[in-house]
Order: C-alpha cells, then structure tokens, then sequence
C-alpha cells in the first residue's frame, strides 16, 4: 500500500474553480492513488451476504462485474423508482441553475467539476434519463441521455464514493434537490453488482457481528470500560461504576463505538462517564448495542436497518425506559430520521423524562432517543451540575457543526449552550459556514479511510480554512464537535491546514468542567494536560 | 454544441411557423390543430407526470432542516426553516415558492490566494429568477384580457400598473423589459459563467431561448407589427369555448407567436420546466422536523435478516460468562 | 407515505386555475359576445381602409396629435389623395359619434384604455 507523497498544503491550494471546456458527458475517470477507497474485501462482503462477492479493487482495469450487470443495474433503477418518491423527482426537476455547484467541500478543494453536485447527480441522471424517459429514448444525448457503459459505472463509484452525504447543497437548492438522496440511491445501485468500499463494508460488517464497527467483542468492552473508570480514579478520586448488559436500568445509553476506542474520542467517553456518575443516572451500557454508528447507511436502506434494529432490540431486552444517544453525526441522522420508521414503533418504551429534571423531552416522543446534548444542556439550565469554567481556560473553542446533527436534526443551540456553559472562550466560525451551512469534515459517509487521504484533505478545506480565519482572528486553538467521524477526521485534517488547533467532544469540556462531590482538586484536564491559572480566564462569553 | 443546436432548433420552429402561416397560409393547422393538440398534451403531460412521482412514495422522513429544532421549552425553536407544525411547512413552502427562499441563500465561494477562501453574497441569480418569474406570471395574468369576457377590473388594474409608464403608444409594460433583462441575464450566465457553462444542456438554452422567443414576437406584435385585436381576441374566445372560428386577417406575427406558445406546453411536461409542479413534493422541504414525535410509516418496509441477541450471545457466551457480564442463558 | 389526498387537491386547484379561461367564459356565457359596431353614418370609407385603421388607428392618431399641437400642421393628406381636418371630435366623431356603440365596444372588449378622453370632451351628439 505505497501512499503517495502528499503535497504540501500551498500546492493542494491551487485549485482553480473555473472547469475547463470539454464535455463532461464522455466518461473519463483515472483511479489515481489518494483519491478513492479501497474495494471491500471478501471476508465481510461474505458475512453481510453482499450481492457479486468477489475480491477486487477499483483501480483494477477488469471489475468482474456479473455478465448481466447491466439488466441489474437498470432493474434496481427502477425498483429503487419505485420506492421513492425523491429519485424520481430529483432526477426531473433539476434545472441546472448552478447555486449548488460552489456549495461542494470537494468540488471547493479540488475544482474537479464533476464534484459540482448537479454534475454528481447528472452522471446517475443521464442514464436515469435514457432508459426511463421518453424524450431521452428518442433523443439520446441531445436530450442529457446516456448509454449505461462500465465507464460510467466506474465513473459513478468515484464520484459517488467522493460525496459525503452532508445535504449541504440541498440547503441552497431551490427545489431542495438533496445529493445525500442520489448518492445514496446510486451506492445502492453499485452494490447490487458487489462494488463498494471496504471502508464502509467492513464496519459494517462488525458491527453486525459484534455489535460494533470496530469489532469490538463484549469481553473486551468491559476491559475497556475499566481502563477508563481507572483513568478516572486517578483523575478525580472517585470510584464510578458503570454498568454493562444490566437489566432494568431507566436508560439505555448507546454511543458510536469510537468513543471508547480512538483519541480524542476517548475523553469525550470519560466524559459520559463523569456525568452519568455525578447525577446518579440509572442506566446501563451495552455490549450487543455497542455502536450507534450506522455504516450501513452509506451502503443501502436494507443494511441501514439490518444495523440499526439493534438498539430497540436491546432496549426492549435490556427493558429499559428509554435510549441517551451519544456524540455522533451519521448515527444520529439514522436514528432521528431513520429508526422509528426502520425497526419502530418503540411502543415498549415510555416517552423519555430527565429523571434528574422531569423535563419530558417531548420532541423524542416516539422514538424515545434523547439526544446527550439535549439531555445535558437540560441538566445545566436547570443548574443541576456545580461546574468550574477556568478548568477549560486553557483553550479558546470554536464550535463545528456535524452535518448531521445540523441539517437532519437542527440541533445547534443545544451544543453551543452546554459549551457556553463550560468554557470561558468560545468564538463561532465565520456564518457561511456554520449552523445549516457547516462545512463537512471531508471524511462523513465511509470515505474517512487512510489511502483516499488526498482527497479527504481537499474536501476538508472549507471547513479548515473558516477554523484557520479564527484562530488568526481570536486565537481559538480547539474545535469542538459531536461527531464521532469528526473526531477522528479533522485531527489530521487541522494538523495539515491549520496546525496547532486540536479537537475535543462537547462532553470532553463538560466533563473538564465538572466538579464532582467527593472528587480531589485536579492538576490536570482529561488529557492530562497540566491546567492553566485561573486568572487568564479574561473573555467571558 | 448544444448552444447552436438550440439556436438552430428555435430558427426551424420560428420559420416554420412563419412559411407555414405566412406563405402557405395553414391556418387552420397553426391556428387551431397545432394550439388544440399541445393544450392536450400538456395537461395530458403534466397529469401524468405528476402522478409518476406521486406513485411513489416517501418512505423515509428526510427533511432537510435549516434552522433550530424544537426540543427543550427555553430554545428557541426556528418554526419555517425547522417546522414542526403544518403551519410551518406551509410557510416554508409558501417563502420557498414565491419568494425563492432557497435562492436567497446563495452564496459564492472565492479562492483568495494565500489560502484564504472568501464568501460572499450572491443574490444575482436570486434576483434574476425572481424577476424572471414574476414578470412572466403577470404577464400571463395581463393576458387573460384576451382569455376571457368580460375581462375583470383587476386585469386592466394590473395592466395599468404594469403600463404606468404610459408611454410610448402603446405603453411599454415594465415586466416586457423585466423578463427581457431577466432573460438574458439568464442565458449570459450559461454562457459567461465557467461552471454553468460546463453543466448546461441543450435544454437549457432551448428553454431559455424558447421563452426568449415568445416573449420577442409579443412585443414585436405589440410596439411594430400590430395586429387586430379584435380578430384575436375572437380567435382566442373561440378557441377557448371549444367553438374555434377559423382566424381571419391577422398578421403572420401572431402565428409565429402561437406557435411558439405550442411548442412551449408541448415540451413542458417532458422537461425541467417541470419543476413548477415538483417542487411542491420536494421531501427535503415540505415534511415537518418532528422525526422523534410522530412516527413515519415507509409502505414497502420487509422484513430483514438481522444478527440476534441469541446469535450474538451464542457466539460470545464463553467469553461473557469468564468475565461476568450478564448473559441469558447458562 | 403517498399524501394522495393532497396531490390530487393540487392537481386539481392547479387545473382550476388554470381553466380560468375556460369555465369564466362558461359562466359569463359571452364567448360568443362579438362587439357590433354602430357607426351612424352613410360615408362609404374612413379616412384609410378598414383593415389599417383597425390595426393603427393607435398611430394614425397619435401623428395627427403629434402634427396638431406640436407643429400647428391641421391637414391630413390620405394615401388616396384625399384631405382631411386632423381633429378627433370633429372629423372622426363627426362619422363615429357615438362613443359608447364605436369606440368603447372594441376598447372594452379588448380591455384598452385610450388617454383620449383625458383631454377631449366626448362630443354631445354623441352622449345622450
């Protein structure tokens, strides 16, 4: 696995938005190293019995695609025509107006003109348009149409392996044409004749073993959880329980699998853990629902559910009130707009109630999953938690929207105000590019992979250069965010744009934060990074 | 490419209907079978068309949110860009509709060399389209003094504003230099703008200039070569009532317009103009944000093959019981 | 999740709008309406032929205004040779004196507003 040199971050500037003439109708793809993921390796296409397994890579010239690939192809088209409403109606309405063709992380850091989202999607179109239109069947290109050749097929896996599913421009579409819906669609064509990533096949692949993308057996996820309830010992003085696989509890409480196995994911983790101690929450971890990630989604609806089933099936198992979701982007655009349709209704459950509050979180009420922002900001309105600011003084945060809490959820004051209510320094990101017009990591929908890295930085820029603008302007040196695939995305994505700003859970401040009873004096923050005094703290926002 | 062949495509249907009108007198093919047949397909087109999205459904409630959900009672909730009532969607929609709300966001993104990207305003295409549309809506609506007798007061109130210039004789109507402009700001982007240009299609000239076209002969028809509106507005009473009287002394100009005004709804059910009726069924825009309050049914839900507790436990009980996690059977 | 009931309505309400043409003239009943025209005179010709008058009168007039107030030129030379007193009320109205039965007919029908009146007096003959 040679990886290519990465260019240094002047040159991997130079992108010109200006597309050259040349028709982009002729399918033209080269499968250059640092630009796709690798294809899925057999192993997991067997275990999720994937359709035309094989082993295979997309830089091969022969993909081995069934003899009837085509037939399949167009056969699924019309299945998946059939079965929503959008597809159909995405693909027809679509004026070509251009607003969305700037909006594109990808197409912004590398110019590549197909990554403008109406080209993304005229690549499914043109051959949505030749053998399900009229005007395309008489009048072939002159009408958009196109022959369904294994150039276009190809071309389809690169450039709908190079979107990451972050809808950001359907929020500028007048017509809300959403780039998720055909990407989605087009990767569920892909699949029918076995291409698809092993980034994303292999989680999901785990996950339906194990419960989780990593692969994580329960064993050693209760070892895990010990070596954080040590850490924390250490940290506070305070011996936490938290209880594994326990019947009965009031809540299930599910996190992205990260969490508990990646930096800076980890503290995040510890975090969870210092809150749910210090307000004596009756609830339970769990091995079998040890993932809310869903890689399935960035496969096709049917393994989307096949993943997701897990988390009611537990709660209901586990028979517990209702579920606590922890920091994490795709899993919760699944579960909020997903789950209840998916593996509901969730009528074993009880519509969720802070048992610290008595909130009753009345937008959850019939999927019974409480977001841990919302759950938290509640707990610090209502001045449940004793919080010392200063512990966060050393760090001045600015706050980056996940794309999916943001625009399949509109959740953008709850994290902002629990980080108000932790930090002294908080300063937002200039307004284009945050809220529902954040920025994606670069990394979202399985594309967060090591030897696709050159493109992952370049779709990484918007959203780095708006953290670079303030660090300049204000000094901000960490990013928070509650995705799990951001955690571990933006790192190395900072460390090449804008060095010297890190990346930390909302949680992660929350608990730095907490001051909790019966707990030593703390030199150091989660990280173990030694605190700074107190009397810096000067910017009170 | 697709520029001339558009452009040639408009000249052939132009000088078609004005040999065919014009010098060989096909009156009543141009007049009365050609309007007849593309009303028919239009409404036939456009039925049908809308009932091919409406055959399938939503299975997923996937809006795209553009503003705070409700959730905690002390957040302000965003009740358009987030709706949770029906209110709200109808709102949404309503700005979304009329006022282009989408558009308004719009933005450009500008390399700053060193490494800076730079946002800002783009309300051209906005404002482009706004007029576009709108000139073109009362510009149909000023025609219904042609439609129907005895045309309403508001009509000719319309008409008046739209003619406030009153001048020259005929006045000039400010939404015939409005769409014009509009126009042609249009058609400039395709052919200015580096990225539109990439992306545009035939269709997309052919519409532009199809519109272009229509709206050129009418107002040569109105300011240079008149024609006696008498005799149209009969023809097109006629026309309308199902009762046609086979048009007599109007000049050539009219046909070249009606014919272009054929082909317009002719082509409209199988094209982009499409959008008129689609965006009102866009998913991203016209569900509620209440995923977690009520519950959406998907139609053709099946059963899938999931990985059970018991598989699951099945697997890992040895490594469970040694140490001590909880497990169901012993 | 179909939402029929609300697509059909649609369709519906769209189509009733945009029948207006056809159903408005259903319930005014005028579609047939054709404007008889009264002009109360036994000359033979106006001061061009029928058909240029009935698509340019709008210009015809206008020039002879223009001709009038602007340059105190009062007679018009017809492309027959004939000469006419460039006068609204007089040459015009002294054939077409009846406003209501000439003029207005064709104006209302077609929805056009003439300034005309704005200044000159509609003739007595022509009132009652």
């Amino acid at each position: 696995m040679a990886e290519e040199k990465l260019k240094k971050p002047e040159e991997m500037f130079d992108v010109s938005l200006t597309p050259e003439a040349g028709d982009w109708m002729e399918p033209a793809v080269s499968f250059r190293k640092g630009t796709y993921c690798y294809g899925a390796p057999l192993k997991h296409q067997r275990y999720l019995d994937l359709p035309n397994q094989r082993e295979w890579q997309p830089g091969d010239a022969d993909w081995k695609l069934p003899p009837d690939w085509k037939e399949t192809i167009l056969e699924g088209m019309e299945r998946l025509i059939k079965r929503h409403r959008s597809f159909r109606l995405f693909l027809d309405i679509c004026v070509r107006c251009g607003a969305c063709a700037d909006k594109c992380h990808f197409f912004i850091g590398s110019g590549d003109p197909k990554n403008m989202p109406v080209l993304r999607a005229e690549l499914l179109r043109s051959v949505y348009r030749r053998y399900f239109t009229p005007e395309g069947r008489i009048f072939g290109r002159y009408a958009g149409a196109r022959d369904l050749t294994e150039d276009v097929l190809k071309e389809w896996f690169y450039y709908f392996f190079q979107c990451t599913e972050c809808r950001r421009c359907s929020v500028y579409c007048p017509y809300g044409i959403d780039t998720c819906e055909i990407t989605m669609m087009a990767r569920e064509l892909l699949n029918l004749v076995g291409c698809n990533i092993q980034w994303v096949i292999e989680p999901a692949s785990n996950c339906f073993r194990t419960g989780n993308h990593l692969g994580v057996p329960p064993h050693a996820f209760q070892e895990t959880l010990g070596f954080a309830l040590d850490e924390l010992k250490d940290l506070t003085g305070i011996a936490i329980e938290a209880p594994i696989n326990r019947k009965g509890a009031e809540v299930l409480f599910v996190a992205p699998s990260a969490d508990y196995f990646a930096s800076p994911h980890w503290y995040t983790f510890l975090g969870y853990l210092m809150l749910f101690h210090e307000i004596g929450l009756d609830y339970t971890w769990s091995t079998y629902a040890s993932e809310g990630g869903n890689f399935g989604l960035f496969h096709s609806m049917e393994l989307a559910k096949r993943l997701n089933a897990k988390i009611y099936a537990e709660a209901k198992r586990l028979k517990v009130k209702w579920v606590l979701g922890g920091e994490c982007g795709h899993m919760w655009r699944t579960l909020h707009q997903y789950m209840d349709t998916f593996n509901g209704p969730a009528d074993f459950l009880e519509e969720p109630v802070s048992p610290l509050t008595g909130t009753r979180f009345e937008n959850a009420r019939s999927t019974k999953m409480v977001h841990i922002t919302e759950f938290t900001a509640d707990l610090l309105y209502h001045n449940k938690l004793k919080l010392d600011k200063s512990r966060n003084d050393q760090w001045k945060i600015t706050f980056h929207d996940s794309c999916n809490p943001a625009r399949a959820m509109g959740l953008f004051e709850e994290p902002r105000y629990v980080i108000r209510q932790t930090c002294n320094h908080f300063y937002e990101m200039p307004e284009n590019t945050i809220r529902e017009k954040t920025f994606c990591c670069g990394s979202g929908a399985g594309l967060g992979a090591d030897e696709n890295m050159e493109i992952r930085l370049r779709g990484g820029l918007p959203r780095a250069n708006a953290v670079k603008y303030v660090k300049e302007k204000h000094g901000v040196n960490m990013l928070a965010c509650i995705c799990a695939i951001d955690k571990a995305a933006l790192p190395p994505l900072l460390e090449y744009w804008v060095p010297g700003v890190g990346v930390c859970g909302v949680h992660e401040l929350l608990g730095n934060a907490l001051v909790m009873k019966g707990g030593q004096e703390r030199t150091t923050n989660l990280r173990g990074e030694p605190l700074t005094p107190p009397d810096e703290a000067t910017d009170v926002r | 490419m697709y520029l001339s062949y558009s452009i040639i495509l408009i000249l052939i249907i132009i000088g078609f209907s004005y040999v065919a009108a014009g010098l060989l007198g096909c009156r009543v093919l141009l007049g009365i079978i050609v309007p007849y047949a593309a009303g028919t397909i239009f409404v036939v087109g456009f039925v049908y068309r809308v009932i091919l999205w409406a055959r399938s459904p939503v299975p997923f409630h996937i809006p795209a949110v553009c503003g705070q959900q409700i959730s905690l009672p002390w957040i302000k909730s965003d009740k358009i860009e987030s709706p949770h009532t029906s209110w709200g969607v109808v709102s949404r929609m309503v700005l979304e509709v009329l006022l282009f709300r989408s558009l308004f966001r719009n933005d450009r993104v500008d390399i700053n060399k060193p490494e800076r990207l730079i946002y800002g305003g783009n309300r051209w295409l906005w404002l482009g389209a706004m007029i576009f549309h709108w000139s073109l809506l009362v510009i149909l609506l000023r025609h219904l003094r042609f439609f129907i007798e005895p045309a309403p007061g508001c009509i000719e109130v319309l008409q008046s504003i739209d003619g406030f210039f009153q001048w020259p004789l005929p006045a000039l109507y400010v939404t015939n230099i409005f769409i014009f402009l509009a126009l042609l700001y249009l058609f400039g982007r395709r052919l200015f703008n580096p990225q539109v240009r990439h992306l545009s299609l035939l269709s997309d000239y052919f519409a532009l200039l199809l519109i272009g076209s229509i709206a050129s002969t009418g107002i040569l028809m109105r300011h240079f070569y008149k024609v006696d509106l008498m005799q149209i507005k009969r023809f097109s009473l006629g026309i309308l009532s199902f009762d046609p009287v086979t048009p007599e002394g109007i000049g050539t100009i009219f046909y070249v317009h009606l014919f272009l005004v054929s082909v317009l709804f002719a082509y409209f059910p199988f094209s982009k103009l499409m959008h008129m009726g689609g965006v009102l069924l866009s998913p991203t825009r016209n569900l509620m944000n209440n995923s977690r309050m009520k519950r959406h049914i998907n139609p053709w839900d099946y059963p899938v093959k999931v990985h059970t507790y018991e598989e699951y436990e099945d697997e890992f009980r040895a490594a469970m019981k040694e140490v001590g996690l909880p497990i169901e059977k012993e | 999740m179909f939402d029929k009931g609300k697509i059909i309505t649609g369709i519906v309400i769209f189509f009733i709008i945009l029948f207006i043409p056809l159903w408005y003239n259903a319930v005014t009943g005028k579609a047939g309406y054709v404007p008889e025209l009264k002009t109360g005179t036994d000359e033979k010709e106006c001061v061009e032929k029928t058909p240029y008058m009935r698509e340019k009168h709008t210009e015809l007039l206008t020039r002879w205004k223009e001709a009038v107030v602007r340059d105190g030129e009062r007679t018009y030379r017809a492309s027959n040779g004939k000469t006419y007193a460039m006068s609204l009320t007089k040459t015009c109205m002294g054939c077409h004196a009846n406003k209501e039965q000439f003029c207005d007919r064709c104006h209302n029908y077609t929805s056009v507003k003439p300034y005309c009146w704005d200044c000159h007096n509609v003739p007595k003959v022509a009132r009652k």
